[in-house]
């Protein structure tokens, strides 16, 4: 078989091996639930109010934008944390001293992590259908977590933002991820608290794509400078740095 | 190496190579037997019918001696585990050339006893180079068919630990006791020395002791030499060896 498929096949092995690691040690499981588990309790005590014009509670509203910035946080930012760790303690080199072995990490990092973003999806998605129904209203709900994920209309529609932020909103993921989830989630009507009163599928796609594209293009890029790099004594100096570092 | 710039080597030529640093701590999280099988993987296509890769994860588990931690996480093993776990990544897809890198620094004697068991068992085993790093000439006079030693990056002696000790001095140096008396003695033939002095002596000779120069010795007279100019360049270009 082809020295390039095996290593796919062997990213597939990896990634599965990962997702289960991730999935049965605590401290990944926490990091996994935190975020969704501090949202549902906050949505819960400030239930209250309707979306605006509308009948429909608020707290049914951002469901689906807390799941974006939930995908956000396992996809992204749980990645770049693993990359940071996997450069630290050598894996990077090893992927790199193994024949395609960077074919296979990448497979293997791409697949783990998809894995887990989903299940972190899951955990917000499956209580809410309990804690929530349409009938119970929603306060209003706008924790000050991060500037982007604050203008991405993940809390609140983002039709009630000025026009510059939605622009600047609209150049992120987040807001669409959060879009395509909620015209997958949320009744037809509440397409009309969004920009242009629309889903905009074909916009949802296209960006998502286009991030999606860009992102897997750049990722191996950036990988294989950053193994290139990556020596015996390059990392055996971080670890000396790391360990001078007062924990 | 192996007829390739390494920094043009591609990934078939990497597949001949097995590398072994100082201290390795990746993939703490997996479990010996599942990182040594998912790691020989990328090595099938690079297998020849002469040298069929990679290892069966069992047999390479026992051969460094895990097989009671092949289900162990690998951050919870031992630092002589760890290292033969090491050596064990190092060997998995069978290469032509292995690089230990200063495999027994920081061992307990038992740590480093049972690593040189391995070192030889692997030398022994398999039509595989071993190039080791060491500070530790005893280790290197134990396990190396052939020694090489650089001093600022030049190579200032080459060959076997016999013939190293050789060109510095063909003497050894014996110590005996005659009638509760301690002498020291050096020779270029102490075998035929102690016969005379038995000769001679007989019963009066006790605590006796020869010892030939040792590789330390041999190292520190040629640095020394090297430093203080009289070698200049290295005595000889190194040439392809087959193991």
């Amino acid at each position: 078989m082809n020295a390039g498929a095996v290593a796919l096949r062997a990213g597939v092995h990896r990634g599965w091996i990962e997702f289960r690691q991730n999935m049965t040690n605590a401290q990944d499981v926490w990091s996994v639930v935190f975020f969704p588990v501090i949202a549902l309790i906050v949505m819960y005590m400030l239930r209250g109010d309707k979306v605006p014009g509308t009948d429909f509670s608020l707290g049914s509203q951002s469901i689906p934008g807390i799941l974006g910035m939930n995908l956000v946080l396992n996809g992204l930012l749980a990645l770049a944390m693993a990359l940071t760790m996997d450069r630290e303690d050598g894996t990077l080199l090893r992927a790199k001293a193994t024949p395609n072995g960077m074919i296979g990490y990448l497979t293997g990092k791409v697949i783990s992590r998809a894995g887990t973003s989903v299940v972190g999806l899951l955990i917000p998605l499956v209580p809410a259908a309990f804690l929530f129904d349409s009938e119970q209203g929603m306060g209003v709900v706008m924790l000050p977590m991060m500037l982007l994920m604050a203008i991405s209309g993940v809390f609140y529609p983002i039709t009630a933002l000025p026009e510059w932020l939605q622009w600047i909103a609209q150049g992120f993921p987040i807001y669409w991820l959060g879009l395509g989830l909620r015209s997958a989630l949320l009744p037809v009507a509440m397409s009309a608290a969004e920009i242009g009163e629309s889903w905009r599928h074909l916009e949802t796609i296209g960006v998502l794509g286009a991030w999606a594209v860009i992102g897997l293009l750049l990722a191996p890029v950036v990988l294989l400078r950053m193994a290139r790099r990556e020596s015996g004594s390059s990392v055996a100096a971080r670890r000396r740095k790391a360990m001078q570092r007062p924990m | 190496m192996l007829g390739t710039d390494p920094e043009a080597g591609d990934e078939a030529w990497r597949a001949r190579l097995g590398i072994v640093l100082q201290s390795w701590r990746d993939h703490g999280k997996w479990r010996v037997r599942e990182l040594l099988g998912h790691l020989g993987r990328y090595y099938t296509p690079y297998g020849t019918p002469e040298r069929a890769r990679p290892y069966d994860t069992d047999e390479l588990v026992s051969l460094v001696g895990l097989t009671d931690q092949a289900d162990t996480p690998v951050a919870r093993l031992s630092g002589g585990q760890r290292r033969r776990l090491d050596v064990a990544i190092g060997i998995v897809g069978k290469p032509d050339l292995l690089f230990l890198d200063e495999p027994t620094v920081g061992f307990d004697p038992q740590a480093r006893q049972e690593f040189h068991d391995l070192v030889r068992r692997l030398s022994d085993r398999e039509d595989t180079t071993i190039l080791l790093t060491t500070h530790d000439l005893d280790e290197a006079e134990k396990l190396a068919d052939r020694i090489v030693i650089l001093s600022g990056g030049v190579i200032v002696a080459d060959g076997s630990a016999v013939e190293l000790a050789e060109r510095v001095s063909g003497k050894a140096e014996v110590r005996y006791s005659r009638d509760g008396e301690f002498f020291t003695h050096s020779d270029e033939d102490a075998t035929g020395y102690v016969r005379e002095l038995f000769a001679a002596y007989g019963e009066a000779i006790g605590d006796l002791e020869v010892r030939r120069v040792r590789l330390e010795d041999v190292y520190l007279a040629m640095v020394r030499e090297f430093e203080s100019g009289q070698r200049t360049v290295a005595p000889s270009e190194l040439t392809e060896v087959t193991a």
